[in-house]
């Protein structure tokens, strides 16, 4: 077992495998590794009674069912894991290409980035949709994925003032973190903009439309294009194959 | 189609069953009843699936009809509840079955003592599943009525109820649950924690904020000092159900079924399973101390709980007909304050 990995009791039916404490490649590759030997080993029966394995910047916490499975046997397969699997190399995901309606009545916080930045609105937009950015975790809401890769100019902290609703399709930023809030919702991040695209439907498999790993990159489209795509999303739905570009080379 | 119709909808009533589960990756809470224990003896005494969704509502003001059929309930925890009808009302007896006959109505006046959670089970009751759950979760508009709470107007589904079968009660009314303190385990964040905060968490009293609802309660008391500044956040992690946040002002935040699924905040510890529906049912106001339990004591607690409500299910038995007398004390018992529905969202934001 590696060094720096702990076992964290979250209460008697959770525990949480802490690899680190930062937001990095390295460390996230080594997160999805553990996180996938676990989840298959729930899956396999190896390990009756895991009820969720959750992962994310850096630890993955399993929730089980302490009538099935005690702290010790659990923390003896996963030391078990971990000697089989140190690093892990991160799964290749897909590839997206976004819609994002910019400013506006949908990215309130346009202009205030641009001034707290010292560039133009325009610039901003510029900056956040030629990005890359890799999903590094889904949480806190159904389907909002934290995704890594802001470019350094944009990186900004939350909000002083929350805000109460944050309307969903939001597109926002904080720190090196860019989201789409799938629902509405309180929310402390810079809004910048609006995704038409519903990010998590229950009748979909599976219902979350991004999965960790997976890297996203930004179209700007005109308030017209927002509106035709948001009344076809209602319409008939999305077909996820259309925001793909490509898969990525070994991606299964 | 047959039902209780909602004639009134009270305070955050909604349909709960045992939880979502499987899908906390994918940023979904489980959701579910606050208090299991609660939801299988209803479901026992008006002979459903022990599974099976319930309503759980908050303090007093919910009022069913029933429509379509004569329709059968149980009620159970510290309530006060009565049938109408054209005659008048009358109080029902909690933690046993009743039939509402087609156009009477069930009311529910309010909760007693500290714990403002009351659960009602319908016999045949007839609510579709999504991702595994009927249980109810507001924010993505998951499980229940269309994914909301009960509103005024809403009819729950469910088969005419056999009038031959005869009434359930309880051998025995359950005590109502320990006062002693809720046990903790600590971590996974207490060493961000200055080791005063561990003593004081484990020895002082807190009291439940007015923010309190299904994703979470606030305590107020003394604050818990952080190791350091740099101590104050974390790069998010996960959260379950039970986990104790503390923000910078010191101020414990325990989460809750609706809970969100990560967070940055330093979760000083959890709640344990056993304890987690004596907590999350105290109404605002209500004090409540902590002691530190380690994880194999928390693991043999939760089994010690799972033998005990099998036993408490085995109590049920058919009822011999007269009601026992003590519902008159219950209808005087002083019906505790009004529904508090006063959650600040800042409390969970990202």
């Amino acid at each position: 077992m590696t060094d720096d990995v702990r076992l964290l009791p979250c209460g008697d039916a959770a525990l949480t495998i802490e690899l680190g404490a930062s937001i990095d490649a390295r460390l996230l590759a080594r997160v999805d590794a553990l996180a996938g030997a676990l989840r298959e080993a729930g899956c396999h029966n190896r390990l009756p009674g895991i009820i969720d394995v959750v992962q994310t910047f850096r630890s993955v916490t399993v929730r089980y069912d302490p009538l099935a499975l005690s702290f010790d046997e659990i923390t003896g397969a996963i030391d078990g894991l971990l000697d089989e699997q140190p690093t892990g190399t991160r799964r290749s995901g897909r590839r997206w290409r976004l819609p994002v309606c910019y400013g506006g009545e949908f990215g309130p916080d346009l202009s205030a980035v641009a001034d707290a930045t010292g560039y133009q609105p325009a610039q901003v937009c510029k900056a956040h949709s030629s990005g890359r950015y890799v999903v590094a975790m889904l949480g806190f809401l159904p389907g909002f994925a934290f995704m890594d890769g802001v470019a350094r100019p944009l990186h900004l902290p939350r909000r002083q003032e929350p805000r109460l609703r944050v309307p969903p399709g939001s597109v926002a930023i904080a720190g090196q973190l860019t989201a789409i809030y799938p629902w509405e919702s309180p929310g402390g991040w810079h809004l910048l903009g609006r995704c038409p695209l519903p990010l998590f439907d229950p009748g979909r498999t599976p219902p979350a439309l991004l999965a960790p790993g997976d890297q996203v990159g930004f179209e700007a489209i005109t308030p017209a294009d927002f509106e035709a795509l948001s009344r076809r999303c209602r319409a008939v739905g999305v077909d996820p194959g259309e925001w793909v570009d490509e898969p990525l080379p070994g991606a299964t | 189609m047959s039902g209780l119709r909602v004639v009134s909808a009270g305070a955050l009533s909604s349909l709960q069953d045992l939880g979502r589960h499987g899908w906390r990756h994918l940023g979904v809470p489980a959701s579910g009843v606050l208090d299991p224990e609660a939801m299988q003896v209803a479901n026992r005494l008006v002979g459903n699936r022990l599974d099976a969704p319930v309503l759980e509502t908050f303090d007093g003001g919910l009022c069913l009809r029933a429509e379509g059929g004569d329709i059968r309930i149980a009620l159970v925890g510290g309530l006060v509840a009565e049938r109408r009808h054209s005659e008048g009302a009358e109080v029902l007896e909690t933690w046993r079955s009743h039939l509402l006959a087609e156009g009477e109505e069930l009311r529910v006046l309010g909760a007693i003592g500290e714990r403002r959670c009351a659960t009602v089970a319908v016999a045949g009751i007839r609510i579709a599943r999504q991702l595994g759950s009927a249980a109810t979760y507001v924010r993505a508009g998951l499980g229940g009525l269309d994914g909301r709470n009960l509103s005024t107007g809403d009819l729950i589904p469910a088969t005419p109820a056999d009038r031959g079968r005869s009434e359930y009660r309880m051998a025995q009314v359950p005590p109502t649950a320990a006062d002693g303190p809720i046990r903790l385990v600590a971590g996974p964040q207490d060493d961000h924690f200055a080791p005063s905060a561990l003593t004081e968490l484990g020895s002082a009293e807190y009291r439940v904020a007015i923010e309190a609802d299904r994703m979470g309660m606030r305590l107020n008391g003394p604050p818990l000092a952080h190791r350091d500044a740099r101590c104050r956040e974390i790069v998010s992690d996960a959260t379950v159900p039970g986990s104790i946040q503390v923000p910078g002002n010191g101020q414990p935040i325990v989460l809750l079924a609706d809970g969100q699924t990560a967070g940055g905040y330093p979760k000083i510890a959890t709640v344990i399973t056993a304890d987690l529906p004596r907590i999350a049912t105290l109404r605002p106001g209500s004090a409540v101390r902590f002691s530190w339990v380690d994880v194999r004591t928390a693991q043999s607690i939760a089994r010690a709980n799972a033998s005990r409500l099998h036993a408490l299910l085995d109590t049920v038995i058919a009822c011999s007909g007269a009601p026992l007398p003590d519902a008159a004390v219950l209808y005087r018992a002083n019906l505790a304050g009004n529904a508090v529905n006063a959650l600040d969202p800042r409390t969970w934001s990202s």
